[in-house]
């Protein structure tokens, strides 16, 4: 009787946190792609509308992709590593013409990045790229070999949803992030501390929940992680390596590198950071702490499982409650990706982005810090703010963005797409052929979409994730569109 | 180049002494200096110097050999540095700032840091622009605590603007408006097309972002109102780096006299834990360059008399240089406060480089003893609601 009793709590307990199997409304599927991705089109929409939550989240969830579709950047194909021959040549007119050289290639690289993030049929697998690119940082300026932030960058899609144990022994080892952190410089006789303080404060447990005499060892376990010069990899310089005791976070042992991060994530607060920095991402600016500590659980019950976590996540009642439409704002990137993709604007090169995002204070591959950018609120100043209005409308207006290939843009059946995709093609710093036809910008859009450009209503309902501060009442077409992405609501999703 | 300042300023103090001479008691041997007049029409401009400056080579305890013993590659050799006293000079790159010095304008503080210091960036710029202890979260920059309470809100255009490193720091929260700018001409430009939208909504997100754009149209029509007529002309040459492009601003934005009580500008990255010297002999020489163009610029339009200019760091460095000729985090370090109105010369005491903790220097003044000063002295505040403290009386203005 006894056990029957626990036994119906226990089914209505997980009745309770059961989903409700109903379809998706359409907000909830703007939602979604919104939180999940970059903008959302009413296709993408309407293709979400007939599955239940969970099944919509496993549809974005599986369409992750590991390679990026776009082709890798022309400097690629030179040979590298080519610095050691710099940091011997002592003409300096050679080595100002290398770093400006280097200076295109990161233009090249931001241009090629932007691409992938338009074409992408996996808008969620390049909003993770970004998340990890966040969490894990490395800059240009720091490092200023592209060809190392561009395979830390593919590294970052192979283990988008995977095992974060998998990713942070690999990020530890991974050439960028060894001259960005200076393990380059971590040598037995003086540790370097800054790769093990960040790997404690910022990559794992959080600041707090370790002391000074923690960043040291770890720091010693750390000595010898080097990158060859020769090949541009990791190499475990053994001469340079402190192989003596070491004290980490309360455990006592001869460790390297590789020991000192099991350690970390064995610690329950590790899982516990994690989780609270991907709520902040995809759900709210204000973690919910039991929550939080439930969802942790998870990521540490599957060994740091992303994928795991992030389903947990987007089933969380937090996640889908309506009190969490537009209490995200949109980061430069996705306000400038979104805004392309949501109104399909044809993009014939894709650098300009880069000059936008710079202005927009998301210069991705340059963040501002070891921390990343701190998101939130902190995206809208009142300079950022100017600025995202001026960017915003010379997209709608194809200003900079040149002619689409092929000119005349896109035709009619290009508007279709998946819940996905609809992934657009873009071309990563190809030349505007002079006197090329003006950029369509909207104006394919609005032709396609007559009833929702006529209907202030509907194209809100599409457009914005909460209700227009101002609405344009009595506005139709591309005025109507132009005051919808200039009101405040625009900001947010 | 002349400097009208000085002329000025040693006939004040000439005269203050000839009539204090006769009636000063027994014991205060210094005449007071006639000081710019405490209130909060007079501006404070913020350096944040990100990334943690390395005192020990911005200050130079050139005479104590341990100095030399402890950073083998990184010690700045004693003849070329710009001697202050027998025992401290200054980075090279600073010698614009010896007219300063020299005219009683410049107050370093020796040694400064705060009780169980924390070494991480992010924890101890909170610490420094909260006016925190080292294990207090507090939510509100100390600035922005200090200036709501002030009445006069409605004919600011803010309490503080912002150039460079869009970090708003001390103004953050405590419903403080700051207004951050690229250009000060780009911004006023823009701004005044922006209207205010008058619904308020609940959503946090969206209610920051409609609060942001009512700033912006409350600045646009100050510094259109401002920006009317003719206008006072910044002709000082500004060096073509980013912290000269942002004192540049901060002059433009001051001499149109709209009122805001802060303004801070950054430099950076310090946070040299490789190959330090090529670094930080560039951003301390482009700082000091900066500072001096900066000084001359509020000279030139009549501005000066009502700044001070006063630099902070999340920490200094660490003593000992490390295995790649670089410095880790550190603690104590000096601070700089650049003005008419400061009272010049050295306070506080150079931190020991044999009396150290966990490899770290020790700090003989709190920060807070800092602001503080500057609250009561150069804007007439008292300093207890917002920083619970009366602060320990370092004396830092005539």
């Amino acid at each position: 009787m006894k056990r029957y009793v626990i036994a119906t709590l226990l089914g209505l307990a997980a009745a309770a946190v059961a989903l409700p199997a109903h379809a998706l409304s359409p907000d909830e599927a703007r939602h979604l792609l919104l939180r999940t991705g970059f903008g959302a089109t009413p296709q993408q929409i309407r293709a979400l509308e007939p599955m239940d939550r969970a099944r919509a989240v496993r549809t974005i969830l599986d369409a992750t992709v590991t390679e990026a579709v776009t082709p890798p950047p022309a400097f690629m194909a030179n040979t590298r590593p080519d610095w050691p021959a710099h940091y011997r040549s002592t003409d300096e007119e050679a080595k100002m013409a290398f770093n400006k050289a280097r200076d295109a290639e990161a233009v090249e690289l931001k241009a090629w990045w932007y691409a992938e993030m338009i074409a992408t049929p996996s808008p969620f697998t390049e909003r993770m790229v970004l998340f990890w690119h966040n969490h894990f940082t490395s800059s240009m300026d720091k490092v200023r070999h592209t060809d190392l932030l561009f395979r830390q960058n593919a590294l970052f899609r192979q283990t988008t949803t995977g095992s974060f144990r998998t990713l942070v022994h690999a990020v530890a080892k991974d050439p960028a992030m060894v001259r960005y952190l200076d393990s380059q410089a971590n040598r037995k006789a003086a540790p370097n501390e800054n790769f093990a303080r960040e790997l404690l404060e910022l990559y794992t447990l959080g600041e707090g929940r370790y002391s000074e005499k923690d960043i040291r060892e770890a720091a010693r376990a750390f000595t010898g992680w080097h990158m060859n010069d020769t090949d541009g990899q990791f190499r475990f310089n053994k001469g340079q390596h402190d192989d003596g005791v070491k004290t980490v976070l309360g455990k006592t042992g001869k460790f390297d590198g590789g020991d000192v991060i099991d350690i970390i994530l064995a610690r329950p607060d590790t899982a516990v950071f994690m989780t609270a920095k991907l709520w902040r991402e995809f759900v709210s600016d204000t973690p919910d702490a039991a929550e939080v500590s439930r969802l942790a659980k998870i990521y540490r019950d599957s060994d740091y499982d992303t994928r795991a976590v992030l389903e947990a996540i987007f089933a969380a009642p937090a996640f889908w409650a309506a009190e969490q439409r537009g209490a995200l704002i949109k980061s430069p990137v996705e306000l400038l990706v979104g805004t392309v993709r949501s109104f399909e604007i044809p993009i014939a090169d894709t650098t300009p982005f880069v000059e936008y995002g710079r202005r927009l204070r998301q210069d991705i591959f340059n963040p501002p810090n070891v921390k990343g950018w701190p998101g939130g609120t902190w995206w809208i100043s009142t300079y950022t703010l100017l600025e995202r209005r001026e960017v915003v409308l010379r997209l709608l207006n194809g200003s900079d963005l040149g002619a689409a290939p092929g000119s005349g843009g896109m035709g009619s059946n290009s508007m279709g797409g998946s819940a996905m995709g609809g992934g657009m093609t873009a071309t990563p710093a190809a030349t505007k052929a002079p006197g090329a036809a003006p950029a369509p910008g909207i104006a394919l859009w609005v032709d396609a979409h007559g009833t929702l450009a006529a209907s202030p209503e509907a194209a809100a309902k599409l457009l914005l994730a909460a209700a227009p501060v101002e609405p344009p009442v009595g506005k139709a077409g591309r005025t109507m569109i132009e005051a919808l992405v200039l009101d405040p609501a625009y900001q947010v999703k | 180049m002349t400097d009208p300042s000085l002329t000025r300023r040693r006939f004040l103090e000439g005269a203050a002494l000839l009539a204090l001479a006769g009636a000063l008691p027994a014991g205060c041997a210094v005449a007071p200096r006639t000081g710019p007049q405490a209130s909060l029409n007079n501006v404070l401009v913020l350096v944040e110097l990100n990334g943690g400056n390395d005192g020990l080579n911005t200050v130079v305890p050139f005479a104590d050999p341990l100095y030399a013993k402890l950073r083998p590659t990184l010690a700045l050799a004693p003849d070329s540095l710009v001697k202050l006293d027998t025992q401290s000079a200054l980075h090279p790159g600073l010698a614009p700032l010896m007219t300063a010095w020299n005219g009683g304008e410049l107050a370093i503080v020796q040694g400064v840091g705060y009780d169980k210091p924390n070494l991480s960036h992010f924890r101890s710029i909170e610490i420094w622009e909260s006016a925190s202890d080292s294990e207090q979260i507090l939510p509100d920059g100390w600035l922005a605590r200090v200036l709501v309470q002030q009445p006069g809100a409605a004919r600011r255009l803010a309490e503080g603007a912002v150039f460079g490193r869009p970090s708003i720091g001390p103004l953050m929260g405590a419903n403080a408006r700051a207004v951050l700018m690229d250009s000060f001409h780009n911004f006023a430009s823009k701004a005044s097309k922006v209207n205010a939208p008058a619904a308020k909504p609940a959503n946090p997100a969206l209610a920051h972002v409609v609060r942001t754009q009512g700033e912006i149209a409350r600045a646009g029509d100050i510094l259109a109102a401002r920006l009317q007529g003719p206008q006072p002309v910044v002709k000082t040459t500004f060096p073509r780096t980013g912290i000269g492009g942002q004192f540049g601003n901060a002059a433009r934005l001051i001499a149109t006299g709209a009122d805001v009580p802060v303004i801070k500008v950054s430099a950076g990255s310090f946070d040299t834990h490789t190959y330090e010297r090529n670094t930080h002999d560039r951003l301390i020489t482009e700082l000091g360059a900066a500072l001096a163009a900066f000084r001359l610029a509020m000279l030139e339009t009549g501005n000066w008399q009502r700044v001070t200019v006063m630099t902070y760091s999340e920490f200094g460095r660490r003593p000992a240089e490390n295995s790649a000729q670089g410095t880790d985090h550190g603690t104590a370090a000096p601070q700089f406060l650049l003005g008419p109105g400061v009272r010049g010369g050295f306070h506080g005491a150079a931190p020991s480089l044999t009396d150290l903790s966990d490899s770290n220097m020790k700090h003989h003044v709190d920060f807070r003893d800092i602001y503080a000063s500057v609250l009561r002295q150069w804007w007439n505040i008292d300093p207890r609601p917002a920083l619970q403290r009366n602060g320990a009386d370092l004396r830092l203005f005539v």
